[in-house]
């Protein structure tokens, strides 16, 4: 009321604060990053070298607020959490400290008549800032490894881990900056909204783990700024098991391979294919290993995992709906628990298979020996990790040489993952580029070719300066086929040209 | 259904019959495209003459006689490069094999060029070959003789289903990029750089993008600066300036300016003669559009050399600028052409801070005597390669790798490189089913003590400090004692 009868309307206008920096953390996080690779600081190896130590005293010292939060996250046990997550990570670290200088070095390349007194070489140079984004399923070990590949080639870093591992996420995001320099590598937690606005900034190399759908998007968005990207990304991992193998085992390894983290795993093996004759045996060992393994009561079982969340919980007990179970089934809504479940004389239709089960099922599905399981194989898309379990070099060689994979591990599951001198990575829709070791090293580098001539002999050069004649042309093409000479003395071929 | 549909279905069912996987049949065909180029030389010079003004010799410098070293040495090295590679070994796959299998990739697309429409074009495809790919091969629409006689000629020398030649402009290319490939390789420029990969995106097809970008040519001012001129004159007007590595400006002290000028002057006139107009081996700009585009760029620049221009003919003399600045029209995009800006910077410490300003080039050259000021050069700055003291050659070094980084792009080739680019490198692990008592300790229940052998195991031990023999007893009695000490059977 104004005081005179009427009335004056106040409006009220909120002014919304300038977004840039205060609203959008993500954008100053890699700004400053930026910032911070262009100091030259990340250059020398002594400074990344330290930083990779550094990163060793953090998983030594924060153990237990490491193993907590998955704990918290995935119900993985401490002795689980340091087998599957932090040992790898340290083999990791301990190789990259060791190798550094070796990796970080020129690396000389093969000479030839032309280039016989010049300097030739690749020199491993940092590509710039990388955004690394996490996933769940093994929060540590898949968002700090390619970390690890970041700073050993001298570039920044900013780190996304998943928001679905709420408690790692936030541990990562209270202990790194103790640890790393904060500035060249920033923890930026959030979810999609917070990922598409990281999305929109501009990197030198984006490394992604998770899934094909997302995996699109990501090298959708890359591709604005023509940022390559390594996508290390999933599958249906085939698990095929002769029927003249030692069963016994056979089954208690792709047990294992498949209900470590409750069958979260990228390699996990997703589904057995084996002849029908053996179907029966094979339920029969892979439920004895799990009996071994999680004990008769899984549920309470300390090694037996969770399911992430409550969507995936729903997502893989929706998958049982057309299969018969085997063994298993149990579940429990309230605890995201899902005992080790197998799937017998499940069809290709079933909705089992219909996508990447990234769960404590195991489906069998009884084909009639090798041929068919191979073509069955190739009709879906190329898998991250191929398992053949057989006695016979003979099978083994025809499932290497007729089908493709990420990669291919004969008579086991995972451990492919540990050797770091094989590139991982995955192959179609599995993903592009690879990693560990050096390779994480190569991925996460610019290998600049370098040819230092001089400015000498310029007369060798005529004989490529117009005018183009063909007596010309004729000493260029001898030269070309001489280029060998260097095993048969090339002083003297150089005289004589 | 499109045509371009039907050709890479067609490519992929024959990729599929798995003809493409023995070595000897990979090798028939490059030995086919190696007949191609000899029996058919003057169909490709004519071509050649038609697009671009060059001359006979000159393709075969500058395109063919490349193309066949690089044949032969795929055909020299196949069995090397396609045969597994073993990887270094621990104590944990001691008794495994363990190796990279390189393995086809499927069918590739490779989307050439005008510029060197030949070599461009067939050398990555030699690399597809090779790795034992299909390939569908997209000459560029604007060298339209040389696509013409890709697509009349290539045909009847290799195998037609798995290598199709298409033919078309931006609408056919559009509907190539709808189609599933297993990788696509593609020179040209940034700008459809980004459109190829957002088109490869959703296939989640790896891509290998040749792109381009001003590279910069620093001067030294106590170098040879005679010698220097005559290698970037010639590396600058090959092709009439038409190459992604030509030297795009030039970057010198003030005091030097003059006497590059000069010297750049008297090599025009050595290679190209008084009047390049009638010099056969001088070439022409490739279309009109392009023609008007560089006579734009000249605008508001000091002409010290040359200028003269024939629209008709698309020819424009071989040009230096004097005193550009960066604010000027030629150096606000890759020229692409026979103008040869000259910028003066106060030395190699404002030469660096110019071209980090840039985007990261294709290549940086440098021509100095000063060891260290390369070097400096070399670890302050970025680009796909760096050249010290000539233009152009490193690309004919196959050992070395061929391609850009950022906005230069991604990905590279030449040699062995080509062939790994289009394989799948596959890591391959062959273990055997014994040994399982060593394998406990990574089964539940997961106890502190197995977490210890599991720690002392996973250890890197070099295979070449320890004989064999040490490293098998160590195994052995590791899996005996710990077997022992959690009390159960070994199952060796």
């Amino acid at each position: 009321p104004n005081g005179e009868g009427g009335r004056c309307f106040l409006a009220v206008v909120v002014i919304q604060p300038v977004r840039y920096g205060l609203l959008h953390p993500e954008r100053k996080a890699v700004a400053r990053a930026r910032k911070a690779f262009e100091t030259g600081r990340s250059k020398s190896l002594e400074y990344r070298i330290l930083q990779l130590k550094n990163l060793q005293r953090l998983f030594t010292e924060r153990q237990s607020a490491v193993s907590d939060a998955i704990k918290k996250d995935l119900n993985k046990s401490e002795v689980g959490t340091q087998l599957y997550e932090t040992l790898g990570l340290e083999g990791e670290l301990s190789l990259a400290i060791k190798k550094l200088k070796e990796w970080a070095a020129p690396r000389p390349v093969e000479k030839n008549l032309m280039t016989i007194s010049d300097t030739v070489y690749v020199k491993p140079e940092p590509l710039g800032v990388v955004l690394i984004i996490g996933a769940w399923n093994y929060p540590w070990a898949v968002t700090i490894q390619p970390l690890i590949g970041a700073i050993a080639a001298g570039n920044a870093a900013v780190v996304k881990p998943s928001e679905v591992c709420v408690h790692t996420a936030k541990a990562m995001e209270d202990l790194l900056p103790l640890y790393i320099d904060k500035e060249l590598y920033p923890v930026v937690t959030g979810g999609v909204p917070e990922t598409q606005e990281l999305l929109r900034q501009r990197f030198d190399h984006i490394f992604y783990t998770g899934n094909s759908m997302v995996g699109k998007l990501i090298m959708e968005a890359a591709a604005k700024h023509l940022t390559p990207v390594t996508l290390e990304l999933g599958g249906k991992s085939p698990c095929y098991i002769d029927k003249d193998c030692d069963l016994s085992i056979a089954c208690r390894r792709v047990a294992w391979g498949k209900y470590t983290n409750c069958g979260q795993t990228c390699i996990a093996p997703d589904y057995i294919l084996c002849e029908p004759s053996i179907q029966d045996r094979v339920i029969e060992e892979v439920t004895k290993s799990i009996k071994e393994f999680y004990t008769d009561n899984p549920k309470t079982c300390p090694d037996y995992g969770r399911i992430i969340n409550q969507r995936h919980f729903k997502r893989i007990m929706n998958m049982l709906e057309d299969s018969t179970i085997a063994e298993g089934g149990d579940n429990d809504e309230s605890d995201s628990f899902i005992a080790p479940t197998i799937l017998r004389d499940v069809k290709p239709e079933a909705k089992v298979m219909q996508e990447e089960i990234f769960g404590p099922l195991l489906p069998i599905l009884p084909v009639n020996g090798l041929d068919e399981a191979i073509k069955f194989i190739n009709k879906g898309e190329k898998p991250l990790a191929l398992y053949v379990f057989s006695s016979d070099k003979k099978v083994i060689k025809r499932m290497t040489d007729e089908t493709s994979s990420g990669g291919l591990l004969a008579n086991d599951c995972l451990v492919h993952y540990s050797v770091s001198s094989l590139p991982f990575g995955g192959v179609g829709n599995s993903g592009m580029g690879c990693y560990h070791g050096k390779f994480s090293f190569d991925q996460l580098s610019h290998l600049r070719s370098c040819l230092i001539k001089q400015l000498k002999m310029e007369g060798v050069n005529s004989m490529r300066y117009p005018p183009h004649t063909l007596k010309k042309l004729g000493w260029i093409i001898w030269k070309m086929y001489n280029n060998k000479a260097e095993k048969q003395g090339c002083f003297s071929e150089l005289m004589r040209s | 259904m499109s045509r371009e549909l039907l050709v890479v279905q067609r490519a992929r069912k024959s990729f599929q019959t798995g003809k493409t996987k023995p070595l000897e049949y990979r090798i028939h065909q490059l030995k086919n495209l190696l007949r191609f180029l000899s029996e058919r030389r003057s169909d490709i010079a004519d071509a050649v003459k038609r697009d671009l003004g060059k001359s006979a010799h000159g393709t075969e410098l500058f395109e063919t006689l490349g193309l066949e070293g690089e044949i032969n040495l795929a055909i020299e090295k196949l069995a090397e490069w396609a045969a597994p590679r073993p990887v270094e070994k621990s104590l944990l796959t001691i008794f495994d094999e363990v190796y990279i299998q390189p393995e086809p990739l499927g069918v590739m697309l490779i989307i050439g060029t005008w510029n060197y429409p030949w070599a461009i074009t067939l050398q990555p495809l030699v690399g597809a070959i090779a790795a034992g790919n299909a390939a569908v091969i997209k000459p560029s629409e604007v060298s339209s003789h040389s696509a013409k006689v890709m697509e009349e000629l290539l045909p009847q020398y290799l195998d037609k289903d798995l290598y199709p030649v298409v033919t078309g402009g931006v609408p056919e290319t559009q509907e190539l990029l709808k189609q599933r490939f297993d990788h696509i390789f593609y020179t040209g420029s940034s700008t459809v750089g980004k459109l190829v990969m957002a088109a490869a995106a959703p296939h989640l097809t790896p891509v290998t993008l040749e792109l381009g970008g001003k590279s910069p040519c620093y001067i030294d001012k106590n170098c040879d600066i005679r010698v220097a001129c005559r290698r970037i004159t010639w590396g600058k007007f090959v092709n009439c300036g038409q190459t992604c590595i030509a030297p795009d400006f030039i970057l010198c002290e003030p005091s030097i300016q003059s006497q590059v000028v000069e010297e750049i002057k008297k090599c025009i006139k050595e290679f190209y003669t008084d009047n390049p107009e009638t010099f056969e081996d001088y070439g022409r700009i490739i279309n009109q559009r392009h023609f008007k585009r560089l006579m734009a760029l000249m605008e508001g620049s000091t002409v010290a050399v040359g200028g003269n221009s024939d629209e008709s003919q698309c020819y424009i003399a071989p040009t230096v600028l004097k005193d550009v600045t960066e604010e000027s029209e030629v150096m606000k995009e890759e020229i692409f052409g026979p103008l040869l800006p000259i910028i003066t910077v106060s030395g190699v410490d404002e030469a660096i801070q110019f071209i980090n300003e840039r985007e990261k080039p294709l290549v940086i050259y440098i021509f100095s005597h000063d060891n260290k000021l390369i070097k400096k050069v070399i670890a302050e700055t970025s680009s796909g390669a760096l050249l010290a003291n000539d233009c152009l050659v490193h690309y004919t070094v196959s050992a070395l790798p061929f391609g850009g980084v950022g906005n230069s792009g991604m990905g590279c080739y030449h040699g062995r490189h080509s062939f790994d680019q289009l394989s799948h490198l596959r890591s391959c692990l062959i273990k055997q089913l014994k040994m399982e008592g060593v394998n406990s300790m990574r089964y539940p229940p997961h106890t502190a003590k197995k977490l210890g052998w599991a720690r002392f195991l996973l250890k890197q031990v070099n295979m070449c400090r320890l004989r064999r023999m040490a490293l098998l007893a160590t195994l052995a009695s590791v899996a005996i004692l710990f077997s022992f000490s959690i009390g159960t059977a070994t199952a060796f």
